[in-house]
């Protein structure tokens, strides 16, 4: 018996085998859709190009200034030529893809455990502890998110953490609205009256019981929002309130190549390119997610 | 039911809306207090320098009432707000909300017109895309809008920039007006396209409009992109309902059922998508307004962040926060007047 049909076994003799048959036919309903098989390809491309960095390209030509050869167009030295500080585009758009990649898992890290630890509580006892969380989350909502992040970089003073900060404080509402609604569908279900009737606490209930399900449309959620938390960074770097020089981030890149931008276009231009394709990579999976998830549910 | 009840639902609801408006004014006002009062920068050292002398300082602190208790504080700052008293803005030694005011028109005319872009563009293909579902139109209007999504509008404003007005000619370049026009036609809306047509300078209003179409060209993209996106979901999900089987049985037409019975359900669910559309193009205001030199709310934030304008930047987020709210609030309300789910057991 090959794997796949072991797979795709209508009847699994395991709950493993289950469990992996239907990861396994997800993925076959994923690999259908080429819009989100191409973002998929996006963005492991990514990932390895910033696991990879060091070996793909030479560190120092990121922050390396050498004045005589500032603005040069594309040759076999240097593929998209030069900056006006004369350092390589192409290197630095490499150690870019570190500081974006940093960046979406740092905000990711923050928003999420906000996010469920505000929405699991408030649709599971609802009451008064789901009005006071939700009319919070409400008032975190409507804040600009870009204006808000504007604020805060000028009151903490620029840098990634602090524009970490800024996206995560207005990125978090969604996913706890997410969490509560995911939950609320789930709190009277049979297997939680089990759980109850077990001795379960609540907080072993909403942590092993509850939390496991709200993850998958949480995560397609979260890939969905990384396109607008990368473009949110790439903002904020573009005004300069972002990771700060010489740090080689897309953002701050497009913004020192303005100057420049009617003479040498490819120095503003390459870099704005790569925030725009990371984006789409990220909004391609994560429509793709959505679509095979719909259509099991 | 009586007249009475048909009422008191309605303000009822009214009623919770502004309550909760309020709570999230206080929110806003709270955080742009903290960032204000409580983060690092020390506002009595700002004033009088770091050579003053100890009493020169404590009279200082006194006099901005920094020995108060943090609550009391807070009250202060929030009768200020709703007062309008920003304080004085560093940078142009204006009071802030002078400058905000002077300001806002240009920004609120450039969105504006970026949003009639999104809605004329986006609701129609938005329900092309719905009705045509699977096939190649529906591939492409979903394409181009994930396009738009992904794209960051700084960039694809330099781009515009570089190819309609540096290569092509075709349009004017940054800022509201050439500089030759400048402050020919007297303020009187601050629109500048509609204060030229008022003055009778054809010339300007054709300048102005150059100016114009670039800018609210991309921005408007970038909300059709959402409208559109917005728009398909909400007609699939009435499509798929069995009264379009019945109009349709009934021998209706389908452009008729299409346009009138199902979009007709689907207008209070776009209000709401309006609503924010022009929240987040107001917004994004200072990524594009820096890029087109467009002297409005969003170059003035970003300039004043520059200039270490605190006071500035915090009245122009509240202007920003407030009017999230109140468009938060109009849509909220305007969905309760138009659907009566929404409003409640009546």
């Amino acid at each position: 018996m090959s794997v796949r049909t072991w797979l795709l076994d209508p009847a699994p003799a395991s709950r493993r085998q289950a469990q992996l048959g239907g990861w396994f036919r997800a993925w076959l309903a994923f690999r259908r859709n080429t819009l989100a098989m191409t973002g998929l390809v996006i963005v492991a491309l990514l990932v390895l190009i910033a696991i990879f960095a060091p070996v793909l390209a030479d560190r120092t030509l990121a922050v390396q200034q050498v004045l005589e050869d500032r603005l040069q167009g594309s040759s076999a030295l240097h593929w998209f030529g030069t900056d006006e500080l004369g350092r390589d585009i192409l290197t630095r758009m490499i150690f870019g893809a570190r500081i974006t990649l940093v960046i979406v898992f740092l905000v990711s890290a923050i928003v999420v455990p906000i996010g469920l630890a505000i929405g699991l509580p408030a649709g599971y006892f609802g009451g008064w502890v789901d009005a006071v969380l939700m009319r919070i989350t409400d008032i975190f909502l409507a804040f600009p998110r870009l204006v808000l992040a504007l604020a805060f970089a000028a009151a903490l003073g620029p840098g990634i953490e602090n524009a970490v900060i800024a996206i995560a404080l207005t990125a978090w509402p969604p996913y706890a609205r997410l969490a509560r609604a995911e939950t609320m569908t789930r709190r009277n279900a049979e297997f939680i009256q089990a759980a109850k009737l077990l001795g379960a606490s609540e907080f072993r209930i909403l942590a092993t019981q509850i939390l496991p399900l709200c993850l998958p449309s949480v995560i397609i959620r979260l890939t969905l929002d990384m396109a607008g938390i990368i473009l949110t960074a790439a903002g904020l770097g573009f005004l300069g309130l972002g990771a700060q020089p010489p740090a080689a981030e897309w953002g701050a890149m497009v913004s020192s190549g303005r100057q420049v931008l009617l003479d040498q276009w490819w120095v503003a231009t390459l870099p704005g390119l790569a925030i725009f394709v990371t984006s789409l990579g990220f909004n391609l999976l994560g429509d793709g997610l959505r679509d095979v998830s719909d259509s099991r549910s | 039911m009586t007249v009475a009840r048909r009422i008191a639902a309605p303000l009822r609801k009214i009623g919770s809306l502004l309550v909760s408006v309020g709570l999230t004014f206080l929110g806003l006002t709270c955080v742009t207090f903290v960032i204000g009062r409580v983060i690092p920068i020390d506002p009595v050292l700002a004033i009088v320098g770091d050579k003053a002398s100890n009493e020169t300082y404590e009279r200082v602190r006194l006099q901005l009432g920094l020995d108060q208790p943090l609550l009391e504080q807070y009250w202060h700052y929030l009768v200020k707000v709703v007062h309008g008293e920003f304080g004085t803005s560093v940078m142009t030694a204006h009071p802030v909300l002078d400058d905000l005011l002077s300001v806002f028109p240009a920004t609120l005319e450039l969105a504006t017109l970026s949003l009639v872009i999104g809605v004329v563009g986006g609701i129609p293909l938005g329900v092309y895309a719905a009705v045509n579902r699977g096939r190649w139109q529906d591939q492409l209007i979903r394409f181009m809008s994930l396009l738009g999504y992904s794209m960051p509008v700084f960039w694809l404003g330099l781009i515009g920039l570089l190819l309609f007005y540096a290569k092509l000619g075709w349009v004017a370049g940054p800022g509201r007006v050439d500089v030759g026009f400048d402050d020919m036609v007297p303020v009187v809306t601050g629109l500048m396209s509609i204060d030229s047509l008022i003055a009778g300078e054809d010339e300007v209003f054709w300048n102005v409009l150059s100016h114009l179409v670039l800018p609210s060209s991309i921005l408007g993209y970038l909300s059709l992109a959402y409208v559109a996106r917005m728009t398909r979901s909400f007609m699939l999900s009435q499509l798929k309902q069995e009264y379009i089987l019945a109009t349709l049985a009934k021998g209706l037409s389908p452009f008729r059922v299409v346009w009138i019975h199902a979009l007709g359900n689907v207008w209070v669910q776009l209000v709401t998508v309006i609503a924010l559309t022009f929240g987040s193009l107001l917004e994004g205001a200072v990524l594009t307004e820096t890029v087109f030199a467009w002297p409005g709310l969003g170059l003035y934030l970003k300039n004043s962040l520059f200039a270490a304008d605190l006071n500035a930047v915090l009245g122009g987020t509240v202007l920003v926060g407030v009017v999230y709210i109140v468009l938060n609030m109009l849509s909220d309300v305007v969905y309760t007047l138009v659907d009566p789910r929404a409003r409640g057991q009546g």
